[in-house]
């Protein structure tokens, strides 16, 4: 797509910017960071151009727009790491950056430096046209539907807000193993909020989407802008009527989607490498053995079509991948960086990411789902007696060392006798991650990833992902809710 | 290396966010606002007694804000050079023409402007002048004191030393230019160590503490801090879950911090125009208990979280959001107040590239009289807790359900540690069951808190 894109949207070190890094220039600044003696260095290049438009008060009330651009360098001896980053690309102020990242290396090896080679890589998302190019009004015309669809969708909706975020990102990364890769990341995110009320109760109830697309994305019945403002109304009106949620464990059965932040939380993080490598993760060290329900088979999977957290290369230049982690219950992998499959000498699996060349990179899940199994959804409901039927999380957080992990329920619903009854005001459920993957006893065919709102922080760094799941009955986990 | 930072970087700045205000209105704009930070950060982390990760680098951001007939837009870049900056100010001239006019979103009055920048002593230049080998040292003494604490210390998640230092200015086309520098240190300890309570589960158990200054001198020792990182994590060895039940809860201090920003939340101006806090119509009644005064200060001299001018170049003021239970102050920016129909607070925080919004400076809760054990000491049996975990708060509806990490409290002592358990009330109740508060509050940060005690909420855990 790259020669239908103007000149304002690529990177000014790109082969077609004002300032191309050419192989030479990178060679030059590769050996100022290993001058010093070390095992590894590299250069990261990133710009990014983003957009966002908002409404509030059925008024566009702001537009903004913004652009990074800068160089991260790292330099590796043996585990320690040291990096620096500027964003001025002059040549004094990239050196100097290379020269500031080698002074942790002690290693006193000189590694000659190499040619680079450039691998063709597989596109994951094309997209017609970069939304960035469209003009604003049919940008605009988006949140406007989703506010009139939101209203129009009950009288009770008394406030309603839209938001559209659009980006692009370029990367040029430089190992001195010789790689070079690069890769042009673009991501839009529509979201609708609204507040309804009723007898002086309010309730808010959100909705939206997004991925690696261009405005086709909306094309979708699913995805248009109506139905992300619909939802919000629809969910913001339903919790009107919400009661107060019980207190204790309880059986809950997982809605498809968005459910899967619980594995992202149960077990995703758990099974990030730079844990298990300083053995600082609850599941270090238990690779072939079982550590969840028979029925359960977990990936990370890079390479989903237009998801949010796909990538076609990663932040260190390795391709991504399928990444079986649990199948069927044994603990087969985990995600690596190139840090961490060096230490266990394995493959580097593709998920070494890092949130802007401000930051380093660490092993990070992509798109993180449970697979489908052999049970009707509708079986799964109707074999609960009395339970929680969790629908909509607005996120989660886990300890890695102990493998406790906490989900908020945003829309849920009280299931008697197999049926769904009635809606439950927000709660949070607490478990383990391996005692509850344990406790998994049915497994729907209704296997769908979610539509692209979600992003995954650590150690301070943000990045895009997405998560899976389909139905899903836990026998039994701890509702915080305040009714015994 | 060392770094610092002049009286003459920050008259530079200002300069050019002055002089970038007068770009944009050559371009075109009215009304015009410009925030531009230049900054140094140095940060050295240790493993297990090597050296992990030396980070070093400088950084800086430009923020432009601007309105023509009413039409706003907001931009930011990193590229400082005068031809960029005029062209990001035509840029953004053009951007306006997309967005609709907002009445709401003027400027303030030029008389209500800050009139002169108080000096609030925030900048240490001992600061800049750590370089990474004594940042590492640093670090080192701290992990090294942890894992020499305790034998059941056997693993780390590692120690890091930091620091930022640089400069803000702030400049509008209503007649504001101010700027100062700033100085920040920290050093945090995660020590690590085995469970073998359940030997069938392979649990791990970390913690952390830290210290953090403006001020260089201030820091704690790193091997005190690294000591009590240790302390805190041994003593949660044996963790387990007790039976749901209804019990008193005491927050520890450093937990109860939590709390105060959840008011916050729904304490301010734009989540009430927005009609999205529980609180809304409240001001004027009682919304706490009465051993509950809740004040924001950013005048505070070398407090974490103090400004000179707000994120509108309104000067700052003491606030007080809660006085003995009852909702007195609303903290405004100018646009939330305009919503509102009343005058800013002087609470605006914005970021480069972002709207301004009410933030909190210092956000304090009044320290009561009673010491932490006093407290204690009338529970029969309840929960102290030390950690939460997630985001079970809704500010709309004031529910409120969160993780929680602590001790179990019988007839006024901690007997055993828990964990993977909730707490859960509405918050309106948790405020009015607030039934003691300790006096051992500490300004280590920018909201500080002493601990406190609720009556009673809902703990989720085992069944019966």
């Amino acid at each position: 797509m790259s020669h239908r894109i103007p000149a304002a949207l690529r990177a000014p070190f790109s082969a077609e910017g004002d300032a191309p890094i050419d192989s030479h220039l990178a060679n030059k600044l590769l050996e100022l960071a290993l001058e010093g003696g070390a095992d590894y260095a590299d250069l990261y290049f990133e710009f990014r151009v983003s957009a966002d438009y908002v409404l509030d008060e059925e008024r566009v009330k702001t537009v903004g727009r913004g652009i990074t651009l800068g160089l991260g360098v790292r330099v590796v001896a043996k585990n320690a790491t040291g990096c620096a980053y500027t964003e001025d690309l002059s040549w004094e102020k990239m050196a100097h950056a290379a020269r500031t990242a080698s002074q942790i290396a002690r290693s006193g090896k000189t590694l000659p430096p190499q040619g680079f080679t450039s691998q063709q890589l597989p596109n994951y998302y094309p997209v017609e046209e970069l939304s960035l190019m469209v003009a604003a009004p049919e940008k605009l015309a988006l949140l406007r539907a989703a506010d009139r669809a939101a209203r129009a969708h009950d009288p009770r909706i008394i406030k309603v807000e839209a938001s559209f975020a659009e980006s692009l990102r370029e990367i040029l990364v430089f190992t001195s193993d010789g790689v070079r890769a690069t890769d042009l990341q673009p991501s839009i995110r529509f979201g609708a909020r609204a507040v309804a009320e009723q007898a002086g109760k309010r309730q808010s109830g959100s909705g939206g989407g997004g991925g690696r697309y261009g405005l086709e994305y909306f094309a979708d019945s699913t995805h248009e802008a109506a139905a992300h403002g619909v939802e919000a109304a629809r969910v913001a009106v339903a919790m009107l009527d919400a009661r107060e949620a019980p207190a204790g464990e309880m059986t809950v059965v997982l809605g498809p989607g968005d459910s899967g932040i619980l594995l992202h939380e149960a077990v995703g993080h758990g099974l990030e490498a730079d844990f298990n490598r300083k053995q600082t993760s609850n599941y270090s060290g238990q690779l072939g053995q079982q550590v969840a329900s028979k029925l359960c088979t977990v990936i990370d999977d890079g390479t989903v079509a237009h998801s949010r957290g796909t990538i076609n290369v990663d932040d260190e230049g390795h391709l991504p991948q399928r990444n079986v982690l649990i199948e069927n219950g044994i603990l087969v992998g985990y995600m690596h960086d190139r840090l961490s499959s060096r230490h266990f000498g394995v493959a580097p699996s593709g998920n070494g990411r890092r949130e802007s060349f401000r930051s380093m990179p660490l092993p990070r899940m992509t798109n993180t789902a449970l697979l489908g199994g052999q049970d009707n959804p509708e079986d799964i409901l109707r074999s609960v007696k009395r339970g929680i039927y969790a629908k909509r999380f607005s996120g989660g957080q886990v300890n890695i060392s102990n493998g406790d992990f906490v989900f908020a329920l945003l829309e849920s619903y009280l299931i008697e006798d197999g049926k769904l009854t009635t809606p439950l005001r927000g709660v949070n459920l607490i478990g383990n991650g391996p005692d509850v993957l344990r406790r998994v006893d049915m497994v729907g065919s209704d296997y769908r990833y979610s539509d692209g709102m979600w992003t995954c922080g650590k150690d301070g760094q943000s990045v895009p992902v997405n998560v899976g799941t389909p139905t899903v009955r836990i026998a039994s986990i701890t509702v915080g809710g305040t009714q015994v | 290396m060392s770094a610092e930072v002049t009286l003459e970087n920050v008259a530079a700045l200002r300069a050019l966010a002055a002089e970038t205000v007068e770009l944009a209105r050559k371009a075109g704009a009215d009304d015009v606002e410009v925030l531009v930070h230049d900054g140094s950060e140095l940060s050295a982390s240790v493993r297990l007694g090597e050296p992990e990760l030396v980070q070093e680098a400088g950084s800086r951001g430009l923020g432009l804000r601007l309105q023509r007939g009413g039409r706003c837009a907001i931009t930011y870049t990193s590229d400082l050079r005068r031809d960029a900056l005029v062209a990001l100010c035509a840029e953004t001239v053009a951007l306006a023409e997309l967005a609709e006019p907002d009445d709401a979103g003027a400027p303030p009055d030029p008389s209500e402007l800050a009139k002169d920048v108080p000096d609030l002593d925030l900048y240490d230049p001992e600061v800049g002048k750590v370089d990474a080998a004594w940042a590492l040292r640093q670090a080192l003494e701290g992990e090294d004191a942890a894992r020499a604490y305790d034998p059941r210390v056997s693993n780390s998640e590692g120690a890091t030393w930091a620091r930022v230092i640089g400069v803000t200015a702030f400049a509008t086309s209503g007649g504001f230019v101010g700027g100062y520098r700033s100085s920040y240190a920290s050093l945090v300890v995660q020590p690590l160590c085995d469970d073998p309570t359940d030997p069938t589960t392979v649990k791990k158990r970390n913690g952390h503490w830290w210290t953090a200054s403006r001020f260089l001198a201030e820091l704690e020792p790193a091997d005190e801090v690294g000591r009590e990182a240790a302390r805190r994590t041994v003593r949660t060895i044996g963790s387990r879950k007790v039976e749901t039940q209804e019990c008193p809860v005491v927050f520890d201090a450093e937990v109860a911090r939590s709390l105060l920003g959840s008011v916050f939340s729904v304490a301010n101006g734009s989540s009430f125009w927005r009609k999205s806090s529980y609180l809304l119509g409240r001001e004027g009644q009682s919304v706490a208990s009465d051993l509950f005064t809740l004040v924001d200060d950013p005048l505070r001299p070398r407090g974490p979280g103090s400004r000179p001018f707000d994120g509108d170049g309104l000067p700052t003021r003491r606030n007080v959001l809660i006085d003995r239970g009852v909702l007195t102050t609303v903290l405004c920016d100018v646009y939330s107040g305009r919503k509102l129909g009343r005058r800013s607070t002087g609470s605006a925080g914005r970021s480069i590239g972002g709207s301004p919004g009410p933030t909190t400076s210092n956000l304090i809760l009044s320290a009561g009289t009673q010491t932490l054990a006093e407290l204690l000491a009338p529970i029969r049996s309840g929960l102290f807790v030390t950690q939460m975990m997630g985001m079970g708060f809704n500010p709309v509806t004031g529910d409120f359900s969160r993780g929680a990490i602590g001790f179990w409290i019988e007839n006024g002592e901690l007997t055993f540690p828990v964990s993977e358990i909730t707490i859960a009330a509405n918050f309106d109740d948790i405020l009015h069951r607030i039934d003691g508060v300790a006096n051992d509050l500490r300004f280590r940060s920018s909201v500080a808190s002493p601990s406190l005690r609720v009556s009673h909420m809902m703990v989720a855990g085992t069944s019966k």
